[in-house]
């Protein structure tokens, strides 16, 4: 029985592709997601391995904690003496210090940073004189830098700005941008460093640019032969000053890579979200194909059951059948996320997120899983056409055009269907609105609702297929004439079937309105807190507008013409109430240029917060039962303890506030950082936004090519940049699960074509053209593709409504991206048309006379 | 889990039936409820006696469908008594009754239903690999014989003409060496002259292994075949020829039927 079932599968071949189909390009998804962040993973293991070579035990400046989802925390450098009296140990073969950083910007011929998102710029020193056992780098061209003068960057800034030995480069650090003579051109061994740049320096020249005189950040250690390394770390804990500590390489390396792994466990995620999805979405397709299938094969399942088949054995036949596709689907989707995985990271690099890459990764986790729940979720979608196909009585065989009888259960449908979306729409109410919900809780209410309520509005679509399609179809009825017409009654005669071939398609829609909606509320929100909080006439920021500036900028415009305020907001780290939070520092001028809603205290706070004074918002001081005069301990990542007694508390901004929980005064904060950097800086100016003021505040600012000045309006704009970005991300990784359900409708035509055939070739011996015939399919697919889009519409409407309201006090508005829905309208008649190309022309192309003569 | 099926209560006696094969008692059948409901049959009582070909005949609405469809078990009697082979059907449950079609039954359909994506051969085989029997490579040799595909064993049924699809068919209701076979207008959809070799081939099945055979039939040539010849009409059997009958007496009984 299974070979007769295999041998069916194979005759069907046709629609066997068609269906596996549906799975391939979610599992695609998945393993290109796991693909992609095991090789990003993999190549920042060999970057961080590859950087201690030789080295058994590292030293570095110890901090109190680290801040991997917010702002930077600097350590602390060592003395440079340190590392003599390392040397000396008896059981050390070498050690080496040397400085480094990651906000080091090269600067190109045009005075602009060379910059690709939020890639690190990197800064290394190296000691040419000494031997290189320690040097990760290797020379491509040149030689290494030497002198005050000289730098080495790295291969594929050489190349893509066309820089060679010789030339001269710019570089930023903590001042104002130097330039340096390329002495040679480096690279990191074997791998790729993605969007990042390298500049390379001797120590003494790396010194006096970070600002680490004297200082080194580490100090890769060699034991000497025969000595293992816990020994040696055991000996060096001993000579280390309280601000340094020691790690075995494996440690070290682990340790550096913190920061990635959290980020690319959130990738992850992120885009297996997404493969989900699209998965959920090929589940629709599934089933409904092999629904069509099913009740394409009637005749079939009787004959078999006449001649001794046992119900069992048809519903074994159907699953096995689903168990060759999916396992098919998914080994093609497995292979395909090889590929995807190339896409995947060209477009996080389109986006600006160009990440470091080596040899790709394909683990055996990366195939069990795709293998696994493509199937399953495949053998999942077939299971209930399969308990269809054990219904069809033996009858049926001797029964012309019989039917597919309802289920057992058919008569609970309508009530069923009613209460899956009842319930799916009371989980999603209960989930948003209801208080004190654990996040796990309100979570795991809002996740199965949105299922129950794709189930609940999929299950319900087919009684809204005809009201839909008499008013969808009608520009189709005026368009195609009578093939608009009959496409319109063929969208209407099997409303279960449209419904189903809709949904797919409703899903992906609905999300992506959710999304645009959204959007536009957050930007709105946006809008209005950053409208109603920044009353200077400029803004400096660095290029990005996000990305930390250093301080000398701000004392370097501090002296223009006509300037009356200049107030630096500085981002830092901090340890309170035993967690690791951002802190801000604040200017005495702050009230001048941003204007803050005091709950507790007055506009005056800035100005007098003094060295322990702090202003905290009032949700955190509702949550520590903070008031005026309360005292508020924080811990620098130096270790330093800095007690504070609140001054002020304000209104969070609906919106969103631009400070971080607790702020300090610029003064204390520098006192207790290392390399403090402003996040921005605001100014007023006499005379406000003019041209010449504008010249006046640029000119000082020349030599700092990661500054830049901005007048309020565009200041605000630019923080909207990034909200847009998402957006079209989001748009692209949707856009897939999109595909999908435009598979969903070639597979309902083509089956459909199929089904019809006898009924083409009549239209077509009584007088239809083959082109009408093909405007005919079309429209039935732009007409069903249409269904879906207006279901997904409402359906992502809603959700927006009840998610808008629920943040409703952080400021996010409900408003519809009106245009945004016209292009999804548009998009969704692409789709049809699309969708309708293959099937349109296999219906056209059918011969008249073998047509009228199937059987 | 082919063969894990209860048997039928009276397979299982020691021993054999020796009855008619089938056997049906006062069979009414009635499509719907209430005033639009249909009486297809009205009491029809039958045997069908082992080693015959029984022809059903009757004109179309007379009812000749559904009594085979009855007296195969595909559809249930609204009141009334079927046995087959000592069995009554009317009280088995799905699997009962698919072990017992499995066991007793064959079908020749009038569109052959005929598998496309199997070759001829395994056409044939089909009701013992779903039996999950092992096919008797003489018995399988001497079926290919008498149908006359021995040489088109591997053909597809798209490959074969209808009269060849046919005797396909004819070879898979063979296979299993049933107690009967139902041919349903198994000439209703073949030209004359490959309807005169299909009935000569039903024929000598009955000859040659005394295959007891229902068919139901409108074709008068086809009815000529058959050793007993029941007229139905209007639900009811009004007439019944015994042995071979003469193309025109049963022609003369038609219209005779007709013209009532």
């Amino acid at each position: 029985m299974i070979r007769v079932t295999l041998k069916g599968l194979a005759g069907r071949r046709l629609r066997a592709l068609l269906t596996a189909l549906a799975i391939v390009l979610g599992v695609a998804m998945m393993s290109g997601t796991f693909v992609l962040t095991d090789t990003i993973n993999g190549a920042f293991t060999s970057i961080f391995t590859e950087s201690y070579k030789n080295a058994d035990a590292v030293i570095s400046g110890k901090t109190a904690f680290t801040n991997h989802n917010g702002n930077n925390v600097q350590a602390p450098s060592l003395p440079q003496s340190l590392v003599a009296k390392v040397k000396a140990m008896p059981d050390v073969q070498a050690a080496a210090g040397s400085v480094s950083d990651d906000r080091t910007k090269l600067v190109g011929r045009d005075g602009k940073v060379i910059t690709s998102g939020g890639a690190p710029q990197l800064a290394f020193s190296v000691d040419p004189t000494a031997d290189q056992r320690f040097n990760p780098l290797v020379l491509t061209a040149g030689s290494w830098p030497s002198g005050p003068h000289e730098v080495a960057i790295d291969s594929h800034v050489a190349s893509s700005k066309h820089y060679k030995v010789g030339d001269t480069i710019g570089v930023e650090s903590r001042g104002p941008v130097r330039h340096f003579r390329i002495a040679g051109i480096v690279k990191l061994p074997g791998v790729s460093i993605g969007g990042a740049t390298m500049a390379v320096f001797d120590t003494a020249t790396a010194q006096g640019l970070l600002n680490r005189v004297g200082k080194v950040d580490l100090i890769r250690v060699q034991a000497r032969h025969g000595v293992s390394t816990p020994k040696l770390i055991r000996e060096l804990k001993r000579v280390l000053p309280p601000s340094a500590q020691v790690r075995d390489t494996s440690a070290q390396v682990k340790e550096d890579k913190k920061g990635v792994s959290s980020f690319t466990s959130f990738i992850q995620g992120f885009l297996l979200a997404f493969a989900g999805i699209s998965l959920f979405v090929g589940s629709f397709v599934i089933a409904n194909t092999l629904s069509i299938t099913v009740a394409q094969r009637v005749r079939e399942f009787a004959t078999l059951r006449t001649i001794g088949a046992t119900r069992r054995q048809i519903l074994r036949s159907v699953v096995v059948e689903a168990l060759v596709i999916g396992i098919l689907g998914s080994l093609a989707g497995l292979f395909l996320g090889l590929l995807l995985a190339k896409g995947l990271k060209a477009v996080f690099a389109a986006t600006g997120f160009d990440l470091p890459s080596a040899a790709t990764v394909f683990q055996a986790r990366t195939i069990v899983v795709c293998l696994l729940v493509g199937t399953l979720i495949t053998l999942f979608a077939s299971l209930r056409p399969a308990f269809r196909a054990t219904r069809v009585p033996p009858i049926a065989a001797v029964r012309e055009g019989a039917e597919l009888p309802p289920g057992r259960f058919a008569r609970f449908a309508p009530i069923l269907s009613a209460a899956t979306l009842a319930l799916g729409v009371l989980l999603l109410g209960y989930g948003v609105l209801a208080h004190g919900l654990t996040t796990v809780n309100r979570l795991s209410a809002l996740g199965v609702g949105v299922l129950l309520l794709f189930f609940g509005v999929s299950a319900n679509a087919s009684r809204l297929v005809r009201p839909l399609a008499s008013v969808l179809a009608w520009p189709a009825t005026r368009i195609g004439g009578a093939a608009g017409a009959l496409a319109r009654e063929n969208t209407m005669r099997n409303p279960k079937r449209t419904a189903s071939t809709a949904s797919a398609l409703m899903i992906g829609l609905a999300l992506v309105t959710f999304v645009a909606i959204l959007g536009q509320g957050l930007r709105s929100s946006f809008e209005s807190a950053v409208n109603g909080l920044f009353k200077g006439d400029y803004a400096l920021t660095s290029q990005s507008t996000f990305a930390p500036l250093t301080i000398s900028a701000e004392q370097a415009v501090r002296h223009a013409r006509n300037v009356t305020v200049v107030s630096g907001i500085r981002a830092g780290s901090a340890r309170y109430f035993d967690s690791t939070e951002n802190l801000t520092g604040v200017d005495s001028q702050l009230a001048k240029v941003v204007q803050l809603d005091w709950k507790e205290g007055s506009a005056a706070v800035p100005a007098h917060l003094g060295r322990n004074g702090t202003f905290v918002d009032d949700k955190f001081a509702k949550k520590h039962h903070l008031h005026l005069g309360s005292r508020l301990t924080i811990e620098t990542p130096t270790g330093h303890l800095l007690h504070l007694r609140v001054k002020g508390i304000f209104r969070l901004p609906k919106g969103g506030s631009p400070f971080a929980p607790v702020s300090i005064s610029n003064s204390l904060f520098d006192a207790n950082y290392i390399n403090p950097e402003n996040e921005m800086v605001f100014l007023n100016v006499r005379g406000g936004v003019t041209d010449e003021n504008t010249k006046a505040l640029e000119q000082p600012l020349k030599d700092f090519a990661d500054a830049k000045i901005q007048t309020a309006s565009q200041f605000k704009k630019n923080f909207e940049k990034p909200i847009n970005k998402i957006l079209y991300l989001l748009y692209v990784l949707l856009a897939l699960s999109v595909v999908v359900s435009l598979f969903g409708i070639v597979n309902t035509l083509v089956l459909t074509v199929y089904e019809r055939t006898r009924e083409l070739g009549m239209l077509r011996a009584v007088g239809m053209t083959r082109s009408q015939t093909r405007s005919m399919i079309r429209h039935e697919s732009i007409v069903t593709s249409l269904i879906g889009a207006a279901l997904g519409m409402m359906v992502g409407v809603f959700l927006a409504l009840l998610v808008t309201h629920a943040l409703s006090s952080n400021g996010i508005v409900f408003a519809v991206p009106w245009l945004s829905l016209v292009y999804f309208v548009l998009a969704a008649i692409v789709i049809g048309i699309v969708a309708a190309i293959w099937p349109a022309r296999r219906a056209a192309g059918l011969n008249v006379l073998e047509a009228l003569q199937y059987e | 889990m082919s063969n894990t099926i209860a048997v039928p209560a009276a397979a299982a006696v020691d021993e054999p039936y020796r009855g008619p094969v089938v056997v049906a008692t006062n069979v009414t059948r009635r499509y719907g409820e209430g005033p639009t409901a249909v009486e297809a049959l009205r009491g029809v009582s039958l045997d069908v006696q082992r080693g015959q070909l029984t022809a059903v005949m009757g004109p179309s609405g007379s009812g000749k469908s559904t009594l085979m469809h009855l007296l195969a078990g595909l559809d249930r009697p609204t009141s009334g008594k079927i046995t087959i082979e000592g069995t009554e059907i009317s009280k088995l449950g799905d699997n009962e009754l698919t072990k017992l079609r499995r066991k007793y039954i064959g079908f020749v359909f009038q569109f052959f239903n005929l598998l496309p994506m199997l070759t001829a051969e395994e056409n044939v085989l089909l009701p013992l690999t779903i039996a999950g029997e092992k096919p008797d490579r003489k018995w399988t040799k001497e079926l290919l014989d008498r149908i006359g595909l021995d040489d088109r064993r591997t053909h597809r049924p798209a490959e074969l003409s209808g009269g060849q699809q046919q005797r396909v068919a004819i070879g898979r209701a063979l296979a299993s060496r049933p107690a009967i076979v139902f041919a349903d207008e198994p000439t209703g959809n073949l030209d004359s002259s490959t309807s005169g070799e299909i009935l000569g081939l039903m024929r000598e099945s009955v000859d040659a292994y005394r295959q007891t055979t229902v068919m139901v039939t409108h074709d008068p040539r086809a009815a000529a075949i058959a050793d007993r010849i029941l007229f139905l009409d209007d639900g009811l059997i009004v007439k019944e020829l015994h042995g071979r009958s003469e193309q025109h007496d049963v022609i003369a009984v038609m219209e005779d039927l007709a013209a009532r």
